[in-house]
Order: structure tokens, then sequence, then C-alpha cells
């Protein structure tokens, strides 16, 4: 029996520390982990949890993040509930068995703190580890704070473990900006939270011997098509899961969470569409430039990467006259991967608004309320000239002189 | 719990196998019979994991398996990382009490090819034996990647042709010396590490019951030989490991506490390595005068190899 861990109804956490805490008030049984920064203090404070008698799990360290992520499988084949966390390097070295985990339905939770890809070498946050993962069949919710790291993750095992989805869940949040910067965050007493994630209940568990199990076979062209459809089928058929799970979670803690979230969109011309935390930046901007100049700007964030929220980005945008799509991630000769999606959800709605696209604080270059001003401004003048009157992809923040691509057919 | 008497071959022949004979290997592969002989070598529980492999992809193609026990394939580099994560969720479910059957034994096994093992999952391997699991890693060493070809790994011995090491008129094949992988395995502090072969069935028997009754990481390494790439016919593939053994190409011996060494087989007449080879196809260009000075160099080193086991015996050392 885990010895008590004892907290304040208010605590100052970092969005690191907060993550481990869900680990410890979900009864994680196995983290299997390797170490890297920014996400580091997450697993070493689920080792000192283990070592101090605070949980009743096992940690393992093992000799890189693809034997990690390949240890989290077969534990989680086992019927227990598993979790890690990675960034940056780790995540690009553990893509191959990302791929394996959620083909497997395989219900792990890994908290990401996103961090840029080298070369260069940089241990600072942007998006790149999180594209990455896009393709690769997993749940990825985002969290802004420290508060949210916490609250997603425990909402992270509900959605795995459902046995309506039985997919993985990355959770991720910013590298330093949310990792290492302390705020009040608000936990469940370890009994609300251990009753909001309940137990698991494994599905083809290795360790029930009177049903044996197989996995990871092998399929060609005959089958191959089949799993792979149902494996997406199961990520669509999630989202009504995942609005449900946030919906125990309001009525627990009053603490609402949407897959996409609007801030001052019921009148907005003009909107920044952000993840992570350059969604609270673009809020305060928003919010200072209505009073400042009267420029109707107004925020979507992105909650839910994946499975990407469509109908929902469409309907917050859909009275909106100009939209800046904010890419912290280097597209590597193309428009940024946001922007497409979010252009192609707009390309379907009744009012097209114009669309441009942001490639900003890469490799943890600051943005700054300056920055979102100037970003909304821009997105005014082309509302008002009815086209858009700079590159549309533009990289904002950069030294030197102004770099963009790709321009609007006028002839 | 390990069966108390092993089985004879009648017994063998009519067993209820939790490895199902319908399979895709190829006709005289030996792998089948090194696995078969390991799942009938215990009546515990058994979570099986597989690199990716000849194996692998001969056992478990969709809607088929020929597995009757918790099975697992991850890649071609983890089974040992997936296989010691199964038994570290063993651990905690036994301790919470949340098992099916909390008090039946459970054993964790891997299986690896040469390739998966000695190369690609060499990492992973040496991972899990520093992290003292408890479970037991069999290398199917056929001394190449038949799965994909027949191309040349670091199990594969000097003066073999493979397809990434061919021989001809300006290359013997192989340049290289095979990998030592019991030593490396031993020098882990495995508590136990063996050689072992399916002609010597009993002694392979014996040594997979006490890898399983060991509690630790043990590792053993089984000469499989491959009819496919090592080019012999298929119903040879048992006369093929008895000239492996008995020209001491494959030593068969086991190293108790990393130190510790027993051989477990003495041939009674040690023929030459020249014999062993002259049966398969992978080394008929060593017979060309200009390079059967590598016969030579290949019989120097298997007899000093010889000499070093016996003295390492006679020292306990």
């Amino acid at each position: 029996m885990a010895v008590k861990f004892d907290l304040n109804e208010r605590e100052v956490w970092d969005g690191n520390y907060a993550a481990s805490q869900a680990l410890r008030q979900a009864d994680v049984d196995v983290v299997v982990a390797y170490p890297i920064t920014p996400s580091t203090p997450i697993v070493e404070n689920y080792g000192s949890y283990v070592g101090n008698g605070y949980i009743d799990g096992e940690f393992v360290m093992v000799e890189s993040e693809h034997a990690a992520m390949s240890g989290c499988i077969g534990a989680s084949a086992s019927g227990g509930r598993v979790s890690t966390a990675t960034s940056s390097q780790g995540f690009a070295l553990m893509a191959e068995v990302l791929y394996q985990a959620s083909g497997m339905r395989l219900p792990i939770v890994l908290n990401v703190v996103n961090r840029a890809l080298a070369s260069p070498l940089n241990v600072r946050g942007d998006h790149a580890d999180m594209y990455l993962g896009r393709d690769s069949g997993w749940i990825q919710l985002g969290a802004f704070n420290a508060q949210e790291a916490y609250d997603l993750a425990l909402c992270a095992f509900k959605v795995a473990e459902d046995h309506a989805v039985r997919l993985p869940v990355m959770v991720h949040q910013d590298g330093f900006i949310t990792s290492h910067t302390a705020q009040n965050v608000y936990p469940l007493t370890d009994e609300g939270a251990k009753a909001f994630v309940g137990e698991i209940v494994p599905v083809d568990d290795m360790l029930d011997f009177s049903r044996p199990v197989t996995y990871g076979a092998q399929t060609e062209e005959d089958w191959h098509f089949e799993h792979k459809a149902k494996q997406h089928k199961a990520i669509m058929d999630s989202r009504p899961v995942i609005d449900a799970v946030f919906a125990e979670f309001k009525e627990l803690t009053g603490r609402e969470y949407k897959r996409v979230e609007s801030y001052n969109m019921e009148d907005a011309d003009v909107a920044i569409v952000a993840l992570g935390t350059t969604v609270e930046t673009a809020r305060v901007a928003a919010e200072e430039l209505r009073a400042e100049t009267g420029v109707k700007a107004g925020v979507v964030a992105i909650r839910c990467f994946r499975p990407f929220p469509y109908d929902e980005v469409r309907e917050a945008l859909k009275n909106t006259k100009c939209i800046a799509v904010t890419d912290r991630s280097s597209p590597g000769g193309a428009m940024g991967a946001f922007y497409n999606e979010v252009s192609a959800a707009m390309y379907t709605s009744q009012n097209r608004p114009l669309v441009t696209n942001f490639i900003y604080g890469l490799g943890g270059r600051d943005f700054s309320i300056e920055e979102a001003k100037r970003i909304y401004t821009e997105q005014q003048a082309h509302a008002d000239a009815g086209h858009i009157t700079t590159d549309i992809q533009q990289f904002s923040g950069l030294r030197g002189p102004k770099l963009g691509f790709f321009q609007t057919d006028r002839s | 719990m390990a069966i108390t008497s092993i089985k004879n071959l009648k017994e063998f022949s009519t067993n209820n196998d939790r490895f199902e004979g319908a399979h895709t290997l190829c006709p005289g592969c030996a792998h089948s019979m090194i696995v078969r002989e390991l799942m009938n070598c215990t009546n515990d529980n058994l979570v099986v994991s597989a690199n990716t492999g000849c194996l692998e992809v001969s056992t478990a193609v969709y809607p088929f398996t020929s597995w009757d026990t918790s099975w697992i394939h991850i890649g071609f580099e983890n089974a040992a990382t997936a296989v010691t994560g199964a038994e570290v969720m063993h651990k905690v479910r036994k301790k919470k009490g949340t098992l099916k059957d909390n008090d039946a034994p459970v054993k964790f096994v891997a299986f690896g090819g040469d390739g998966s093992t000695f190369d690609i999952g060499f990492q992973w391997l040496s991972g899990a034996m520093e992290r003292g699991h408890d479970f037991t890693y069999i290398c199917l060493d056929n001394e190449n990647y038949a799965n994909t070809g027949g191309q040349r790994s670091s199990a594969t011995p000097i003066g073999a042709t493979t397809s990434t090491s061919v021989a001809g008129t300006h290359s013997y094949g192989k340049k290289e010396k095979k990998k030592d992988i019991v030593s490396i395995m031993a020098a882990h502090g495995a508590p136990y590490v063996a050689q072992l072969a399916p002609n010597k069935w009993k002694s392979m028997a014996k040594g997979f019951q006490k890898a399983l009754e060991t509690e630790g990481p043990c590792f053993i390494n089984t000469v499989s030989p491959c009819c496919t790439e090592w080019k012999f016919d298929p119903k040879d593939t048992i006369g093929i490991t008895d000239l492996s053994t008995d020209s001491l190409m494959f030593p068969i011996y086991e190293i108790l506490d990393g130190h510790e060494l027993n051989i477990l087989y003495r041939p009674k007449n040690i023929i030459t390595v020249e014999e062993y080879m002259s049966a398969q196809g992978r080394y008929k260009h060593l017979f060309k005068p200009q390079y059967r000075h590598i016969i030579e160099e290949v019989q120097k080193e298997v007899d000093n190899n010889w000499a070093m086991l016996q003295r390492r015996e006679e020292a306990r050392v």
C-alpha cells in the first residue's frame, strides 16, 4: 500500500512536476523511460515516488528512448497502466515504435515536452517533435500551461483506456515555457483523481493465459489496409469519448476543456490559430488590441491536434475575414503542416476567409505580445484589401531581412 | 515448473505443442526444432517475444498464428525489451494481485536471429541483460540475414559468401571473423550463458531448463543451420549440425555467473573444418587454390578456441 502524499488545495508546480503528479495519482503500474531535456523531471519524479513508497509501480530506466517505448509496449500488452515521457531527439528515436504502439491498440500515455529537432542541436521548445508524431496514430492533446499539463494527463488515461478507443495518447506541453515555469496548480485529491481515472480493464492481456494472444502479427496487401482503416476509424471515433471525458472533468473540477477553444471569436474579423503557450500570448494581444485600436481580434486554440477537429475549426472561424495560422516548426519546403490543415477546413466553408501562414518561435525564439499584435494588424490590412497583400507564408521574429514565400494568384 | 524428465522423441512427436507445426519456415529449417524444444521443456506459462526475422514472419501471418501462448513481436531490434516490459508488469500485477491467476509461474523468453541479436538489436539485448530482468534470450544463429535473402551479419564466419560479402575472382567472401556473442553475454555477468545445438537435443533441453529455472537474465546461442543460405539439402539439417558440433565450429558449452565454464559435448572423433565446409555451398569457393589458406586459417582459429575453452574449464575461470 502506497504511502500517503500530502497535497495542498493549491500547489506551485511547473509543467513537469504537474505531469508527474498525474502519473502518481493515476497509479501508473510501469514507467519505462530514458531521460531527455526538458522532459527528464517527469520520469525522475515518478522514480522518486517509487523510491519513497508513494506509488506501488515499477520504474525501469532503459538504454534509449526506442527501448523506453518498446518496454512500454511489452508492459501495456501485459494488461497494466503504462506511461512515460520524452522530448525532441528522444521522440524521434521512438518514432518507429510509436507506430507499433498505436497499431497494437495499446493505451499508453506519453507526456511529450515539446522541443526542437536538430540539427543544429537545440534544447528549447518548438513543435517539431509534435509534428513528427502527427501521422503515428496517437491521439495528441495539447496543454498550454502547468495546470492543463496535469489535467490533461489525467484525462488521457481515461480516453486511452476507454474500450471504444484503445489507442495511445500524447499529452504535449511546451519545453521550458510550460515544463519549467512554476505556476499555481489546483490538484485533485488522490481519492478524487483515482475515482475519475478509474481502474484499467485490460483487453487482450498477455498475462491471461486462459486466452493466448498474438501481438504484432504480419499482414501484407491482403489485410494491412483493413487494419489501418480500422485504426483510423478508431481515432476518429475517439472524438465523442474525448468530449465525454472533458465533460466529466468539468463536472468534477469546473475546469472546461474542448477540442477546439475560442477566445473573443463571437465578432472577430481577424484570428490567430495557435497551439501551445502561444495561445495565451495571442489571447493577451487580442484583448489589448481590441482596447487600443478596435481591431476585432480573436484566438482559436487547438486542444486536440489528433484527431484533427476540422468541423470545429470551421465552425469557430466561419465568420472571420482573415486568419493567421501559426506553425512553430520548420516547414521543410512547404506551407506549415498546421496551416494546411486549417486551410483544408476553411476551404469547405461557405465563407472562405483569407488564410496566411506564420513560421515562428523555432528553437525557443520568444513569441511576444507585440509580435502577435503586428500579425493581427497585418491580417486586418488583408481583410480591408480583400486579398493577401504580403507573401502567404512569412517567417516572423527572424533576424535579418524579411523572409516569405508563396503569393496569391491575382491574374 | 520444469518437466522433471526430458521427453523422448516419441513423446515429443505426440505432444500437444504450444508451438504449432503449421508455419511457413523453409523445409529443413532448424528454427522450429529449437523453438519446439524450448516450449516443451517447461509446463509453466510462457510469454514469448520475437525480433523481426525468419521465425517471426513465418509464425504469425494474420489471420493465423503458430503460437498457443502469449506472444509479441514489435520490431527488428527490441524483443528483449518487449518481453522484459512484460516481466516488469507481471511483477507489479502480482504484487497488486490483479492477475487472473496470481500464483501460476510464468517464464519470459525472447527469440532473435543472429542479425537482430549480434547487430541491430545488440544494444536492446545488452540493456535488458544489464538490468537483470528474469528472462531467457535465445538466439537462433544461422549466421546470416536469411529472412531478407542472405546478407552478411556479424555472426557470418570469415570466408562465407553472402549476398553482401560476395565471393568472386577478387574476394573470398566475408573478410571479418564472427563476433563472440557468448563471451560478450557472459561478460554482462549473466548467471547462465550457453551455446547449444539441436542435434544434441538432450543437452539443449537441459540447457533451456537451466536457463528458465535460473533467476535473472540468461542467454543461449543456438546453432540453426540454414539450408537455403548455407546451401545444403533440406533433409541434411541435423547431419550438418553434427558436422558443426563435431568440427568444433560450434562447441557446446555453458558459462555460469560470467566465469565458470563447462564443456557440454566432447566429440569422440573431431572432424576437420574442411569436412564441415565441404558440405555447404556457401564455402565452395574456398576450395579453389587461391582461397584454400582461409580454410587453414579457420582451422587454426577453431583449434585455438577449443584449447582455450578446455583450459578455462580446467581452471574454473
